[in-house]
């Protein structure tokens, strides 16, 4: 397993990683999260950059499930089990406990973990990873995702990263923007692209290896693909009119693409390997916004066919269009979660009210609103289904938050200096 | 550059064709979401030959406004307009850029067609004056480059704009 985790490791080696400060703002609270203790692991050397019980805790606390112990709180910091008293765990009123060593041999890190049931007093999992010299955190995020599988029954998403874009507008038109890809956690930022025209519409392929976007810099829209780990770009063909909101085909053979190139916005999919355009819907409103989904049969897409924007599914190869969202005036860039039953969309109750991220339960046709602040957009679901991260306003400033998939837990990412948007969760990336 | 009286004729057919039909065209429109321009315009003014030189697109406004969601000029611009597509049609060799924008209201992608609509009605308009396509070039920036970077009532106005540019 954790030879696996090496070999994403070293994709992961980026050339530049700055160092972000993780205060995580809960904005939003559980009723009950889960009490954990994650204890400082063992470490024998000089003082290190990262500290990865930190980092765990506070990967546990962003899924909003668990409430890891303050350090200071502790009695004792035990790093093997022999060192354990339950006792001590059960006054504290944790339910878990973690506890761990790290050491450092030939160029790389080794960590070993071992989590414990605090009342039943026996180990329930335990494990080893290793990883390069830059890379504690992927360490820490990878023991995270072990324990919330092992404790919650679902794959953890804390190795994933998130593409978004920041801009900085001065006014008349003038901007500058860039596209960069961070850690789930907003942690190592790194900017993959920057340009003096506008940037947007991220997609992850769906193995994590690319990022389709649309970019102006060379004064019209055009698609691009870029390749993370060389930072290669290919510019696709681009037509006059709309190049714009790429998503990729679960295959990763194909793109869904919006072009206006005969009139007006349409959706085609393009083959990446014939080169291949096919036109998928032919109606004169707007069609816009596909969004593959998972079983590659249909894809979602936003239209005004309506009247207003609202959500709805297609064929692939019938090209039999179905409407999806009949609640709120307003539903657009939908997103499907993975087992097809959530849809994700921006969402407007009524003319004049504020944008929201909302959810619809397509089994029973339920909407509920997940976001109460104002300008709620581009909301893009963990692949493990249990959070949506999306852009609002605050301050007048553009800033990323996420919320659980039942609207109880939220918090906003910190750093992101500038007016940051259109954030896209990366699939797993392991 | 000189116009004959036929295409004149067929010229001002054509806008008077299109004044009628676009008081029902376009989608229903937000009442006061702000308005930018009060300034009134002449015909320009034309050259012996009865074409339209530069001085007559000095001073009138290259930039349009719109309501919330609508893609309809609004009356007020139809002078200048009429003035632009005079001198297009004057000046042949003259290109022309329509730069569709919205305000941060609804969802990127959408607002990027939002903002073409805009220009393609700007560009119909000023074809339906007998200006060639070839002349017209247009382009939606959607939201991505608001004229105001504040969020407010004022800056959304602003910002739902087409912006002629001569290029």
């Amino acid at each position: 397993m954790w030879k696996k985790l090496w070999l994403g490791l070293v994709a992961l080696c980026f050339a530049s990683m700055a160092r972000a400060e993780l205060t995580i703002e809960i904005t939003k609270g559980m009723d009950n999260p889960t009490p954990i203790a994650v204890v400082p692991f063992q470490w024998q050397g000089q003082p290190l950059n990262d500290d990865i019980a930190q980092i765990v805790g506070a990967d546990l606390q962003r899924s909003g499930q668990f409430n890891p112990l303050d350090r200071g709180k502790m009695l004792n910091w035990p790093h093997d089990q022999s060192q354990i008293f339950y006792r001590d765990w059960s006054i504290l009123k944790q339910d878990y406990l973690v506890i761990g060593r790290l050491s450092q041999a030939g160029g790389q890190y080794h960590a070993e973990f071992e989590l414990y049931d605090v009342l039943r007093e026996q180990r329930v999992l335990s494990g080893q990873v290793n990883g390069g010299m830059n890379n504690l955190r992927d360490i820490a995020h990878y023991i995270s995702d072990q324990i919330y599988e092992k404790l919650t029954g679902i794959r953890g998403a804390f190795s994933t990263r998130i593409a978004y874009v920041s801009a900085q507008q001065f006014g008349g038109g003038k901007g500058s923007y860039r596209m960069i890809v961070a850690d789930a956690d907003g942690a190592r930022p790194r900017t993959i692209l920057e340009s003096g025209e506008p940037i947007l519409s991220p997609a992850w392929s769906r193995d994590g290896k690319r990022l389709a976007y649309v970019s102006f810099e060379t004064s019209r829209p055009a698609i691009y693909i870029q390749d993370l780990s060389t930072g290669q770009r290919q510019r696709l063909k681009s037509f006059p009119g709309l190049n714009g909101a790429p998503s990729w085909s679960p295959d990763g053979r194909k793109l869904a693409l919006v072009l206006s190139k005969d009139g007006n916005p349409e959706i085609y999919t393009f083959d990446l390997q014939t080169l291949q355009l096919e036109r998928m819907t032919n109606h004169f409103a707007i069609d816009t916004e596909p969004s593959w989904m998972p079983d590659g049969q249909s894809m979602i897409f936003t239209s005004d066919r309506g009247g207003q924007p609202q959500i709805y599914k297609m064929n692939v190869f019938t090209k039999d269009v179905q409407r999806l969202t009949f609640v709120g005036n307003y539903n657009a860039k939908g997103k499907l979660s993975a087992d097809g039953r959530f849809l994700v969309t921006v969402h407007r109750e009524s003319r004049g009210a504020n944008f929201h991220v909302a959810v619809t339960d397509l089994q029973n046709g339920r909407v509920f609103s997940l976001t109460d602040t104002t300008l709620d957009e581009s909301p893009s679901i963990a692949p493990n289904g249990t959070m949506v991260i999306y852009a609002t306003k605050e301050g007048g400033r553009g800033v990323l938050s996420v919320v659980s998939m039942d609207g109880r837990f939220k918090y906003r990412l910190p750093d992101a200096t500038g007016d940051v948007r259109e954030p896209a969760w990366s699939p797993f990336l392991n | 550059m000189k116009l004959s009286a036929v295409s004149k004729a067929v010229a001002l057919g054509l806008s008077l064709a299109w004044l009628a039909g676009c008081s029902s065209s376009g989608k229903t429109t937000d009442a006061g979401m702000g308005q930018n321009d009060n300034t009134t315009y002449g015909a320009g003014a034309s050259n012996a030959n009865g074409g339209v030189d530069a001085s007559a697109i000095a001073n009138i406004p290259s930039v349009f406004y719109f309501d919330f969601d609508s893609s309809e000029i609004k009356p007020e611009y139809r002078d200048a307009l009429s003035t632009h597509a005079q001198y297009i049609r004057s000046n042949p060799s003259v290109h022309v850029r329509l730069e569709g924008n919205t305000d941060e209201w609804g969802t990127r992608e959408y607002n990027m067609a939002l903002g073409e609509r805009r220009a393609k009605a700007v560009a119909a308009f000023l074809m339906d004056q007998g200006v060639s396509a070839s002349n017209i070039e247009t382009i939606s920036y959607g939201e991505e480059k608001p004229a105001n970077p504040a969020s407010n009532k004022d800056a959304w106005a602003e910002n739902r704009r087409v912006e002629l540019k001569y290029q």
